[in-house]
């Protein structure tokens, strides 16, 4: 067999629609940079952000810029700069490359957006470790060198059930952070604000949640790959009308093509599980590999861990504590092997990929045995990458698709 | 008469099996890869088709390896770990446990009482335990690749070297020989740690059965793997043509023969 034939990646219509958004999003933060007005916050993706709109913030995330940073395969050039000053190879990849970005004085954005020349500089850095250490790390990285503070919030990790006392910790950490963000904003906290955020944010996260769940659908009408991109209002604009308007107009899309079962892949034969982190660099090239196998990666833990059920603006601190406590990186290994068996019953799966992220070990879930133990349990079979979000000399190409389609004829011969 | 013929463009050799309808090897070779995959598949080709006295066109020829995509004439392509469960199946038609030592990988392969593969697993990213770490090792020792399991079979010592790293198992084998470890044993605990790296890729549990170039001309390291495990370890004949056998026999599938 010689070269692969050349395979086209299905388009959504929306893409216009969702990249005026981002365009609004990252111009503004860049005026508002310019006329230092409003102020700007950086948060951690799944942070208290709904805080800081409501308290006038413009919010910027740095996650956000990492995956921007993976996805454009710049990442390779900063990751070392940092390595160079003492930020491991083996710590989280989007705080490498972001941070090597910064160092160097560049950001894709500005070859994206003309005009925009570099990331809006923070009046204040904002974290919440529920999804890992590093944020906080990162954050503390800008703030000793803008003179920026950064303050946050501390969770537990590996909650099994979650109790009164795990939220009560939390509501009463984010209560402590409203009089620096006050006097740093120079607004006052308005609870009615924060309830109308937090309403907005809900709202977003049920459209998220219903889109992803129109891949239920056999054909899957969209793949992970371009879900990871369409997931960029759910990180970046929940708390806004556009985000919640924007997904209105993707699930209606979505529901069209399944009126006609108008697949993503089209003679869908395969449906498999992506549990872990993107590989930023790759994909495009994952999306058309595994459309030449007829395989729709169809659902992920990576796109469900921005659906916030449990947002309530009647109770706005104690739902927002345990949505942001309810996410599936907090959780313990019972919980993350539960949920991965719903998502294979729910979207009618065949297999299950694991991405063995080198630097992010808290989104790796392979490393506990929990392949094995799946297969056992649902009779399916599993298999495991070794890759990266950002960092692509972790990621062997060959081998990665060697085993995806090995993988896929072992589904084959089912 | 029809023939049948599976290309294995592997990471350091390229094997072409030739097969009939009744699944009878009339043919075979083998050279090295190198920087041309099509230059070898199509010499290993020529070569098998001379052996097996055949000049008509193949019925079927598909190929495997990592140079899969890069043999023009193959009418399909089916990777290694599918050929090589294929191929080891033939002549171990139960349920078993299939470790291949590849040039570039290792690969734990699982195949069920009919032949079905139910899993299967390569080895992490670092070549710690694979041909090519046996290759780095004998060039660090400057001896001939050959020269290996001669060596091991005479040592009476058990020398360890523990890195799953093949960089930091050079610099292992750079302590051992400056505390005056002879050849000898150096060879042996490398052999040995070629075992420990499969037996952290699986419980290896049930039939295990060998296949790949390192157990083709090492078959010392095969003795000390079942002494490891305590029980026989099966060897296809030519261990090193699994997967361009299992390709052939695909090939012939494919053509229903």
């Amino acid at each position: 067999m010689s070269e692969e034939k050349k395979i086209a990646i299905k388009k959504i219509q929306a893409t216009g629609f969702l990249r005026k958004i981002m365009a609004d999003y990252f111009y503004e933060l860049n005026d508002a940079a310019k006329e230092d007005s409003p102020k700007i916050a950086w948060c951690s993706s799944v942070g208290p952000a709904e805080l800081l709109l409501s308290l006038g913030f413009l919010v910027h995330y740095p996650e956000n810029h990492g995956a921007v940073l993976g996805s454009s395969r710049t990442a390779n050039d900063y990751i070392p700069v940092a390595n160079a000053v003492g930020y491991s190879p083996d710590i989280c990849s989007y705080l490498t490359s972001d941070v090597g970005a910064f160092i160097k004085k560049e950001t894709p954005l500005s070859r994206a957006y003309e005009g925009i020349e570099g990331i809006a500089k923070p009046d204040v850095l904002v974290y919440n470790t529920n999804q890992c250490r590093d944020v906080q790390d990162w954050f503390n990285w800008y703030s000793r060198e803008l003179g920026v503070p950064a303050i946050g919030i501390s969770t537990y990790r590996n909650i099994g059930k979650i109790t009164d006392s795990h939220l009560q910790g939390i509501v009463q950490q984010t209560k402590d952070l409203i009089p620096p963000l006050e006097k740093i904003s120079g607004n006052k906290f308005d609870i009615d604000k924060f309830r109308s955020v937090l309403s907005l944010s809900k709202d977003c996260t049920l459209m998220w949640k219903k889109v992803l769940e129109a891949n239920a659908a056999i054909p899957a009408p969209i793949s992970f790959f371009d879900a990871t991109i369409h997931m960029g209002p759910a990180v970046v604009l929940r708390g806004s009308p556009q985000a919640v308007e924007y997904y209105k107009v993707l699930l209606k899309e979505l529901e069209e093509k399944n009126a006609k079962k108008d697949g993503a892949v089209e003679g869908e034969k395969f449906r498999i599980y992506w549990e872990g982190m993107p590989i930023w660099g790759k994909l495009r090239n994952l999306a058309e590999f595994f459309i030449g196998f007829k395989t729709a990666v169809v659902a992920s833990t990576y796109c469900n861990s921005w659906i916030f059920d449990s947002f309530d603006p009647e109770d706005p601190f104690m739902s927002m504590a345990r949505a942001y406590t309810e996410i599936f990186i907090v959780r313990d290994e019972n919980f993350k092997e539960k949920y991965i068996e719903e998502m294979v019953r729910k979207y009618k799966l065949d297999g299950i990929l694991f991405h063995d992220a080198k630097t992010c070990p808290n989104n790796s879930n392979n490393r506990y045995g929990m392949p094995e133990r799946l297969e056992k349990k649902l009779n399916i079979p599993s298999l495991t990458i070794n890759g990266d979000l950002n960092d692509l000399r972790c990621y062997s190409e060959e081998q990665a698709k060697t085993n995806i389609e090995a993988f896929i004829e072992q589904l084959e011969t089912k | 008469m029809n023939y049948f013929v599976g290309i294995d463009v592997g990471a350091s050799t390229t094997k072409a099996v030739i097969i009939d309808e009744e699944k009878k090897v009339l043919g075979y070779s083998l050279t090295y890869s190198g920087a041309d995959f099509k230059a070898a598949a199509e010499q290993v080709f020529e070569e098998s088709q001379k052996k097996a006295r055949r000049k008509e066109p193949a019925k079927f020829v598909v190929a495997t390896g990592y140079g899969r995509r890069n043999v023009p004439f193959a009418d399909k392509s089916r990777t290694e770990i599918s050929c090589h469960a294929r191929g080891s199946f033939f002549y171990f038609p139960h349920a078993h446990t299939l470790i291949d030592i590849g040039g570039q990988d290792n690969k734990i392969i699982k195949v069920n009482d009919s032949g079905k593969r139910t899993g299967f697993k390569m080895n992490r990213k670092c070549a710690a335990g694979t041909g090519a770490f046996l290759e780095e090792m004998a060039n660090r020792l400057q001896i001939k690749i050959e020269k290996l399991n001669g060596l091991a079979e005479k040592s009476e010592r058990d020398i360890q070297i523990g890195s799953y790293c093949t960089v930091f198992s050079a610099t292992e084998i750079l302590t051992r020989i400056r505390e005056g470890v002879e050849i000898k044993d150096l060879v042996k605990g490398i052999f040995g740690s070629v075992i420990k790296r499969a037996l952290e890729m699986d419980p290896l549990e049930g039939n295990i059965v060998m296949s790949g170039g390192v157990v083709a001309y090492n078959p010392f390291l095969v003795s000390m793997f079942e002494k490891k495990l305590g029980k026989k370890i099966f060897i296809p004949p030519h261990p090193q043509l699994t997967g361009a056998f299992g390709a052939a026999l695909y090939a012939l599938e494919a053509k229903g023969g």
